[in-house]
């Protein structure tokens, strides 16, 4: 049985010569657009910022006018629902058509997709937008220390900022033990997201990293550590943070945006964000008061990339293909990098852009809340993803299940 | 078809028609026990997706070695018997005390409309009126708190699940309360009152011992119902509930929803553990009936007029019912005025400037999840609508009703929570080739419209009067022409309003919507749960209040409609 949904797209392409039956090699660019107009890109993405889904819309509006691609925004509530998703779709056998086009991902989703050869690729090296990715400054052809190998197309750069409220605090606070001793003389004013969402998650490893002397075992698989000892200095420091946490750590706030809202509604005075800019747009967008500025750690702070994925059996592949070469052009990575759309830091390098498209993102205004990429400091890289899953387990245990 | 049936063609209307409740149990029943065995495979080990084929009882140990998971079981088994002991509380309190006056016709007008506002969007609206930052905290201060800043306390998703419990409660007096109005038509009850008002018992004693008996009679399976909701609840507890750690249903979709496939296998062993959870409390509730039912009959047998508790029962009574509805209307109107805020930082008590900006920007979302919600509602409240007047006229025909059996089969798909079968159900669905979308989604609908849509129209159904019927059939009208131009026009109010009933129940639906749809679905409902882990309140504000809108509106026809249609048919106007 074949539902209205599937049955329409496949009724219109039968008017087509051959579409999309047999796989577009990726380096054939002109095979792939031409393949892909006409096809609808249902990605799968976190649907919880609204700045997110207004760029997101942008892209859909933009691709359908250069390239008759339909995108239509699947919004998550969590990036593993998608992964699920094509796992189980799998095992029924359903291996040409997912209702999965392209997932926004990485970390931990992408290593088990890539792992289970759930991933269509390589393509993102192909896509002619990625001769002006910078692949030597930023890191987009690791995700969390697994090779990307072309399995994902980067869009985005994130680092941690820790966004502050100049009305109730003075000072920026270096390290995370300064950041402890604030919160034990302002006990119930800073939060993190319920790990283990990506966000609290990373607040936990940003600890770690921060107490932690030896980085490199970090970068190794988590088995090939002594985790308890490893992570002995992260628990101790969070047995002296919970009780001075909004609401004695009972309760946490879901996700980043919900920490939002809690500094919007001055529960909160400090919190941690995954984009420089998220604080910017936020206060143009009224979400947060114009009094919040961020700061980054003395010995710097995290970062990663955000990428796209296309599942293998995608019955969009070419149309996914543009639309993660779309994410990647400078228009798109220019509108990304606005403050007041998204804040979200550019994959390219200024060197291989033209003088205009330099300039361009050069005059754009950062916000008032934003760093400068010299402030910014030091971007630490991500610990191999096992770490993630297994300090993530570990918290919850201890903190999330009930003491 | 038979040979018999072809040469007579009587029987072979008759066997149609005896054939349609059979159809109509099989279109709601067979998803529920199709996902019942999706999830009982699993829960012992087979799933073969994640490459997982050995039967074991694993998962049963893991779960059970998960150290949230007393906790968690303590949490649903609490708010859902709170929630339904509170709201039955409440509403029994309300019909003792009130039954009859203008007070209490005043709060079912109230309270009517809120029946079939989707749960997600109540939950909201409480959240944003109770939190320490909510509105009712920003009314008060800081001239009379002195709370400068939100005070650091734990009012919603605390870990005992208060928040949880209360906003169940303001959505099931509702449901509870017409239900009992509905069933006090069927029960004497005025009669029944003067006997006990004259022999000199008070208006709440003489109300618990005459009437309560009869009336809880029949709204004894809806307060199951409410029972096994409370217990098994997903979107609300993901709003109100505690997530250190959450309810046992919150983290079964958390579970479900892990990249590692194989955690599906707990999860599938905690769904059963929430079947089993439910099917205990059931048992315990109807142990609970018949222990009161003995004591009540003591009560009533020692024959105290008990005059004094009218003093404090009604004035009781009458404040909880205010203020349950009142917060869910204050937390609608909240959701309202946040759609329009500025910038509203605490402890401004309005917002320091309203704009349209954000329905603007959120209106493109909201009009393509209406169309669907929409469509989905519209089709499978149709659907619903046609086998249940199918099945009453049936009924009518072959001449013989529903069983108390058959009334626990049209109830099952409510009674059974909806996390133990709906991820089988997408298991099931993969399995067989049907792609996940909107057809599914309609008809896993149907599944929960019908037997609302059944239970709403039955008793206007059956009270039509029968002589109508002979004397047209006397005069020699088919039964058919009975049915189309006597019964049906004459049924259209409650007809009408069972379908706005059935297009409430479709457009709160999250869990199927989601499960079914394979997140391709987007309705109003799971967008706006969707919007909730991201806290933009703008956004969930303009999400709810659209959502409340998608469910008065049908009621508002369905009020409106019969008098247009009957504009000139003066004996209708019942």
């Amino acid at each position: 049985m074949k539902t209205l949904l599937t049955a329409l797209p496949l009724l219109a392409s039968l008017g087509l010569p051959m579409a999309a039956i047999a796989e577009t090699d990726p380096a054939d660019w002109d095979a792939v657009t031409s393949a892909a107009k006409g096809q609808t890109v249902y990605w799968h993405a976190w649907g919880g910022s609204t700045a997110t889904n207004d760029f997101i819309a942008w892209v859909g509006d933009r691709v359908s006018e250069d390239y008759g691609v339909t995108l239509e925004h699947v919004k998550l509530t969590d990036t593993a629902d998608a992964v699920t998703r094509v796992l189980t779709e799998k095992q029924a056998g359903q291996d040409d058509d997912s209702a999965v086009d392209m997932i926004w991902i990485n970390g931990a989703n992408f290593a088990s997709m890539k792992e289970a050869d759930l991933l269509f690729g390589p393509f993102a090296e192909d896509l002619p937008n990625w001769q002006y990715v910078d692949v030597d400054g930023k890191t987009v052809q690791t995700d969390f220390t697994v090779p990307v190998e072309g399995y994902e197309s980067p869009w985005a750069m994130a680092q941690v900022v820790f966004m502050y409220d100049t009305a109730d605090m003075d000072a920026t606070l270096p390290t995370a033990e300064a950041m402890l001793e604030w919160a034990q003389a302002n006990p119930g004013r800073f939060t993190y997201p319920q790990p283990p969402d990506f966000l609290g998650a990373t607040f936990l490893k940003q600890v770690l990293i921060e107490l932690t002397d030896d980085n490199d075992v970090l970068a190794k698989p988590v088995d090939e550590a002594d985790f308890a000892a490893v992570t002995a200095p992260l628990w101790d420091y969070l047995d002296a943070l919970t009780p001075v946490l909004w609401r004695q750590g009972q309760a946490y706030p879901a996700t980043g945006p919900a920490q939002l809202q809690l500094m919007a509604d001055n529960e909160i005075d400090l919190a941690i964000s995954f984009s420089p800019g998220e604080a910017s747009t936020a206060i143009a967008n009224n979400q947060l008061p114009d009094t919040v500025r961020t700061f980054v750690l003395e010995a710097g702070t995290l970062g990663n990339a955000s990428f796209v994925a296309v599942p293998y059996n995608s019955g969009s592949k070419e149309g996914a293909m543009v639309v993660a070469n779309f994410l990647m052009s400078p228009e798109a990575q220019l509108r990304a990098q606005d403050p007041s759309i998204l804040g979200y830091g550019t994959v390219l390098d200024m060197a291989k852009l033209s003088e205009d498209e330099r300039n361009a993102f050069a005059n754009l205004d950062l916000g008032i809340a934003t760093l400068s990429p010299a402030e910014l400091g030091t971007v630490q890289p991500e610990p191999h993803g096992s770490w993630m899953t297994r300090i993530t387990q570990e918290w919850t245990e201890r903190y999330g299940a009930g003491q | 078809m038979t040979d018999r049936a072809v040469r007579r063609p009587a029987s072979t209307a008759r066997s149609f028609w005896g054939a349609l409740p059979l159809l109509t149990l099989i279109i709601m029943i067979g998803p529920v026990l199709a996902g019942l065995f999706g999830t009982v495979l699993p829960a012992f080990g087979y799933l073969p997706a994640a490459g997982l084929g050995a039967f074991s009882i694993a998962p049963f140990t893991d779960l059970f070695a998960w150290n949230g998971i007393w906790a968690a079981t303590r949490l649903s088994v609490t708010t859902g018997f709170a929630a339904t002991f509170l709201s039955l509380a409440i509403v029994t309190l309300l019909m003792a005390g009130w039954s009859g006056t203008r007070a209490l016709r005043w709060l079912e007008t109230l309270l009517s409309p809120l029946l079939s506002v989707p749960h997600a969007a109540t939950a909201f609206g409480i959240a944003f009126l109770i939190a320490p930052s909510g509105w009712i905290a920003r009314m008060i201060s800081p001239w009379l708190t002195g709370w400068d800043r939100p005070p650091d306390v734990l009012i919603t998703q605390d870990p005992l699940g208060i928040a949880l419990t209360l906003g169940l409660v303001t959505k099931e007096v509702p449901f509870l309360l017409l239900m009992a109005l509905a069933a006090k038509g069927q029960s004497a009850s005025t009669q029944r009152m003067r006997v006990a008002q004259s022999l000199g018992y008070g208006r709440v004693s003489g109300w618990l011992k005459s009437v309560f008996p009869v009336i809880y009679a029949q709204i004894h399976l809806p307060v199951l119902v409410v029972l096994a909701y409370s217990m098994s609840v997903v979107d609300v507890a993901m709003i109100l509930g505690p997530t250190t750690p959450p309810p046992l249903s919150v983290q079964v979709v958390k579970w479900m929803s892990d990249p590692d496939l194989s955690k599906r296998l707990i999860a599938s062993a905690a769904a059963l553990w929430q079947l089993a959870l439910v099917i205990a409390a059931l048992g315990v509730w109807w142990i609970g009936e018949r222990i009161t039912a003995r004591l009540g009959l003591a009560w009533v047998e020692r024959g105290a007029r008990n005059l004094r508790l009218d003093k404090t029962a009604r004035p009781l009574g009458i404040t909880l019912g205010t203020v349950s509805a009142l917060s869910v209307l204050l937390g609608l109107l909240c959701l309202g005025v946040w759609s329009f805020a500025g910038f509203w930082g605490y402890p401004d008590a309005l917002p320091q400037s309203l704009t349209p900006k954000n329905w603007a920007r959120h209106w493109p979302d909201i009009s393509d999840s209406l169309i669907t919600t929409l469509l989905i509602a519209a089709l499978s409240v149709a659907v619903a609508v046609t086998l249940v007047i199918a099945c009453l006229e049936a009924e009518h025909r072959t001449g013989r009703s529903l069983s108390q059996k058959g009334l626990w089969l049209i109830y099952a798909p409510l009674l059974i929570p909806q996390i133990a079968f709906l991820p089988g159900v997408q298991t099931a669905l993969l399995i067989t080739g049907a792609t996940s979308g909107f057809w599914p989604v309609s008809l896993m609908h149907v599944v929960f419209v019908l037997p609302y849509v059944f239970l709403s129209l039955t008793d206007p159904w059956r009270n039509w009067d029968p002589r109508i019927d002979t004397i047209a059939r006397s005069l020699g009208t088919s039964p058919t022409r009975v049915l189309f131009t006597l019964r049906l026009p004459m049924l259209l109010r409650p007809i009408l309003t069972a379908a706005a009933v059935g297009f409430a129940v479709s457009v709160g639906q999250y869990l199927p919507t989601l499960l079914a749809g394979g997140g391709r679905v987007a309705t109003l409902t799971t967008e706006a749960v969707a919007l909730s882990s991201g806290g933009d309140r703008r956004a969930i504000g303009a999400f709810g209040v659209a959502q409340t809108l998608a469910v008065i509106a049908p009621f508002a026809i369905a009020t409106l409609l019969p008098y247009w249609m009957w504009r000139n048919r003066k004996g209708l106007h019942g």
